[in-house]
């Protein structure tokens, strides 16, 4: 409870806060949780500049209650009640929130939405609250803790957080964080005045890719100190070339990223189209399905959402599965041998199913949460950062080729599908009953388009007209890889997300979208059976 | 192929043929034509206005109805496809004999509908925010035009958060081209440097934004505060504020303000990686006051579902429908001719506290309204125009556009009149 805690460096603000208490607050109760009280009261006003002095307030007063509430506001989870005006930190249940008091931190039960008043923050408080709470995690024991608080503080460094920092430098024991610190403390030396900090400075960031460092460097170039203009300029040089380096690498992992999406989309068409023969139409809305399964299993368990992706995969594969056999078993069995008839009818299928969804779940788009695990990104440099759920979708595209691969090639089931796209006739001699490999095998790339739907959730939104995004593409991929290849839709996929990413720089998203178009009607005239020729169904 | 796409062709047209058409109880009524599409893509906005109508429609029976008639619903479905707008517009207007049309989403549908109410003078208000450029005698805009979205939204940027630099960012298509043109010229008139402006666009619907928000995100660490004025159209957002989210782009480094996002597109997103991004419209579900939460509260009854969300072009339905009742009431007919020309001047009160006033362009005086995206799917009004603004059809920042004035009075009568030369550039 005791937290009067008087460090020399805050010493200003903190005498800022105690001249802001009125009269009343007398010399006896520790001034630094009284001052915490009336800055927390403060918040509850109206105009955003009051609050945001509330804030600088609330910071300075040292307490050690603070952190908590700085983060709760940060999260919308600080609120007052209206009834008494007591500022609670509010958590989410069923029926309303569970809240506790801020001052006493003891548990007042719980509250419906209509008895609280959300403290609301904009763009600029959120901007002080961060750096705040970063400058109060700098103690934390966890070095990884203090390594993103500091990365926090870049371009939000005041003289203030200097200070700060430069006192933390001392006692810092960590490694990592010592030598972040050292590059941020740099950044500010490169606008000191003294020419030798600078030049200091600038040798030490020769290597360093941060875009602010960059920014600082170009100044610089233009400096009238010939010694300072030459440094800033060499360094520069390495920088932009490393930069450059790093800008191929990040358009390559896009470009794969690109490519895993169109493989995950196309590879259960390689299945019903590649292996079967069927141009299947309403692909994109078995993709959909899958989709909204995630979205259902999400509704029925919302505590666990980084859970219920995992348990989406076996249901959107049981549920597109299921779908698909249905449309085998009624409408495709028919028309067998008919592509423009299978056409046809596969197309009034997406279309009923689209409806069928809109009437269910509404036209509106659906919200499929991203779990904590998927958010966010892996920094390798300042330079490179690879986004988690993109990383996450390439591994997983990997496995379902590879499972999918293991099940075609090593499995009965794989085996009478072989047998039966290769000369229907004579599996039907040995016994294998075609029919019912015929339905198993589009369920199984049915499955496969439901799978595909959980991920493609994580990555756009979830709406009755998603499928209709994916379904050229994925009949692209699968033409542009050899029919009846599986090998060939995922290289073919591959390469078109990364072709298609290395154009988009220079001809923009919607000249490069034509360019591959283009690119594969020339490829087709020139090899009309895609990269990987194989033979199919025998006719 | 090109058998394949005519079978295509012919599975949908067949298609479309199922899809039914709603027509009411026939007698001796005034009937209203409502145009939104309730399939294909743009259902997703557009079912919401057709109940919205329905609603307004039912509430106006209940005070009994308009000049001793009951009103009456002709509801059809133009199922996102652009000449259907047209055709269906013809058998409201021809067949069914509507006295008024409230419709169309899409800049392109009013485009394909406009010839057809001229040719047959009926009679349509059209509720969604554009780019301008227009005027049709026998229109309403009862949606923002650019001055009054646009213009001061980036207004708000460059004043309150000091923005240097900025992308524009749209969908390829005529609202966001004009929009984006409009705005650039605007913010090289206000002095900001050509090198300082990025202009992105992006095909409908598209879905992977690594490249585009890679780029935003070097563009925006040049050391000046940097902004992305998103004209994107509805599908695409939640692609690209997911991608914003996962590099690491927040809302403090570089905000994002769009003219396209609202109550109801926030509900089918994952709200957290937008928190703090911004919006401009000239209404939000949040605004505070008594005939909002009016409302707000026949919505939900209406709809029987308390999270349904009302939004902005549902509040131009609102204001364009009670100006045509009270024009009607003034005119003492339904005859087109004649509530055109009631219509002008006529003041209702809008859903944000203010008055929206019928212009002699026939658009409307709206407050723009900034707001905040909350993690709750709401906005919080963050600035605000201190009065409404008059809608402007041709722009002021357009070589050959900023001479135009529209005015559907007398004497001028004339939808793009040049004020230098002093004539009527006419028919276009």
């Amino acid at each position: 409870m005791l937290s009067f805690v008087t460090k020399n460096r805050f010493l200003p603000v903190w005498l800022l806060g105690l001249c802001l208490l009125p009269a009343l607050a007398s010399a006896t109760p520790p001034v630094g949780s009284d001052a915490f009280a009336q800055a927390v009261e403060r918040l509850q006003v109206k105009s955003y500049k009051e609050r945001e002095a509330a804030v600088a307030a609330l910071i300075s007063s040292q307490d050690e209650r603070v952190k908590p509430v700085l983060e709760a506001m940060l999260n919308a989870r600080l609120f007052y009640t209206k009834k008494d005006k007591i500022t609670v930190i509010g958590i989410k249940t069923k029926d309303g929130f569970s809240i506790t008091g801020v001052l006493d931190q003891k548990s007042l039960g719980n509250a419906s939405k209509s008895q609280l008043k959300k403290i609301k923050v904009n763009n600029k408080l959120r901007r002080i609250l961060r750096a705040g709470i970063a400058a109060l995690t700098l103690s934390d024991p966890a070095p990884e803790v203090r390594l993103s608080a500091v990365k926090q503080m870049y371009g939000k460094l005041g003289n203030a957080g200097i200070q700060i920092l430069t006192t933390h430098f001392e006692t810092e024991t960590d490694s990592k964080v010592r030598e972040e610190i050292q590059t941020l403390l740099h950044i500010h030396d490169l606008s000191s005045d003294d020419r030798n900090t600078v030049l200091k400075a600038v040798a030490a960031l020769s290597k360093s890719l941060h875009p602010e460092v960059r920014n600082k460097l170009e100044l610089l170039k233009d400096s009238t100190d010939q010694e300072i203009s030459a440094a800033s300029g060499d360094a520069l040089k390495h920088i932009q070339e490393q930069l450059a380096f790093y800008a191929k690498v990040k358009t390559a992992f896009f470009g794969l990223s690109l490519g895993s999406v169109l493989v995950l989309a196309a590879i259960g068409l390689a299945i019903t189209f590649g292996v079967m023969g069927v141009i299947n139409m309403a692909h994109g809305e078995l993709i959909m399905l899958g989709a909204y399964t995630t979205y259902v299993i999400q509704q029925l368990m919302p505590q666990y959402i980084g859970m219920s992706l995992l348990v989406a995969i076996p249901a959107a594969f049981l549920v597109s599965g299921a779908v698909g056999i249905l449309i085998e078993r009624l409408v495709i069995r028919h028309l067998y041998g008919r592509p423009l008839e299978t056409l046809l009818a596969t197309f009034g299928i997406s279309l009923i199913l689209q409806q069928t969804v809109r009437t269910i779940f509404s036209p509106l788009n659906r919200s499929v949460e991203t779990p904590q695990w998927m958010s966010g990104f892996l920094e390798i440099n300042p330079a490179l950062s690879l986004t988690y759920n993109r990383l996450y979708i390439i591994l997983f595209c990997l496995l379902v080729f590879a499972v999918l691969f293991l099940v075609i090639k090593k499995t009965s089931l794989g085996l009478s599908v072989r047998a039966v796209s290769q000369n229907r006739a004579m599996a039907r001699a040995m016994g294998i009953r075609a029919s019912r490999v015929d339905a198993l095998t589009f369920g199984l790339g049915s499955g496969i388009a439901g799978i595909a739907g959980v991920a493609l959730s994580q990555i756009t939104n979830v709406g009755p007209n998603m499928g209709q995004d994916y379904i050229i593409d994925s009949f692209m991929v699968v033409v542009f890889g050899g029919v009846g290849n599986l090998w060939g839709t995922l290289i073919g996929g591959f390469s078109l997300g990364i072709a298609n990413k290395f154009m988009e720089p220079w001809a923009g998203a919607v000249l490069a979208k034509i360019l591959v178009l283009v690119f594969i009607i020339l490829f087709i005239q020139k090899r009309p059976r895609g990269l990987f020729p194989q033979k199919g169904r025998v006719n | 192929m090109k058998t394949k796409f005519m079978h295509m062709l012919g599975g949908v047209l067949f298609c479309l043929l199922l899809l039914p058409v709603q027509v009411y109880a026939k007698g001796d009524t005034i009937k209203i034509g409502v145009l939104h599409s309730l399939s294909g893509t743009m259902a997703i906005s557009e079912t919401t206005l057709k109940d919205t109508m329905l609603m307004l429609i039912e509430q106006q029976n209940k005070k009994g109805g308009l000049l001793g008639k009951k009103l009456e619903a002709v509801v059809v479905d133009p199922a996102s496809d652009w000449p259907l707008f047209a055709e269906k517009t013809r058998e409201l207007i021809a067949q069914e004999k509507v006295d008024a049309i409230f419709g169309c989403w899409t800049s392109v549908s009013r485009k394909s509908v406009l010839p057809v109410v001229e040719e047959l003078n009926g009679l349509l208000f059209y509720p969604v925010q554009y780019e301008g450029e227009e005027s049709s005698r026998n229109v309403f805009y009862t949606g923002a035009a650019p001055n009054q979205q646009a213009i001061p939204a980036v207004d708000y940027l460059m004043n309150e958060i000091e923005v240097k630099r900025w992308v524009l960012a749209g969908t390829d298509y005529v609202y966001p081209r004009t929009t984006n043109k409009i705005l650039k010229s605007y913010l090289i008139a206000k002095g900001v440097d050509e090198k300082d402006i990025m202009i992105n666009y992006t095909p409908f619907g598209h879905s992977d934004w690594q490249n585009i928000v890679a780029d935003i995100k070097k563009f925006g660490s040049a050391g000046k505060k940097t902004a992305v004025v998103s004209t994107i159209n509805g599908d695409a957002n939640v692609p690209f504020y997911k991608e914003l989210g996962n590099q690491g782009v927040s809302s403090e480094d570089i905000p994002v303000i769009a003219f396209s996002v609202g109550e109801e597109e926030l509900s089918g997103m994952d709200t957290k990686p937008l928190v703090g991004h911004l919006a401009a419209w000239n209404y939000f579900m949040s605004v505070e006051n008594k005939q909002n939460e009016e409302f707000i509260n026949t919505w939900h009854d209406f709809i029987k579902d308390k999270k349904r969300t009302t939004n902005d072009p549902m509040e131009a339905h609102v204001i364009g429908f009670n100006m045509w009742v009270k024009a009607v009431e003034k005119a003492g007919t339904t005859d087109v001719d004649k509530v055109i020309d009631a219509m002008v001047g006529i003041e209702v009160p809008n859903l944000t506290g203010g008055t929206a006033k019928m212009l002699k362009n026939h658009h409307l005086t709206k407050p723009v309204l900034i707001g905040e995206i909350q993690e709750d799917g709401q906005f919080e009004v963050v600035w605000q125009t201190d009065a409404e603004v008059p809608g402007d059809a041709w722009s002021d920042y357009l070589e050959g556009s900023k001479d135009l004035v529209s005015d559907w009075t007398a004497p001028i009568n004339c939808g793009n009149y040049n004020l230098k030369q002093k004539k009527c550039l006419a028919a276009k």
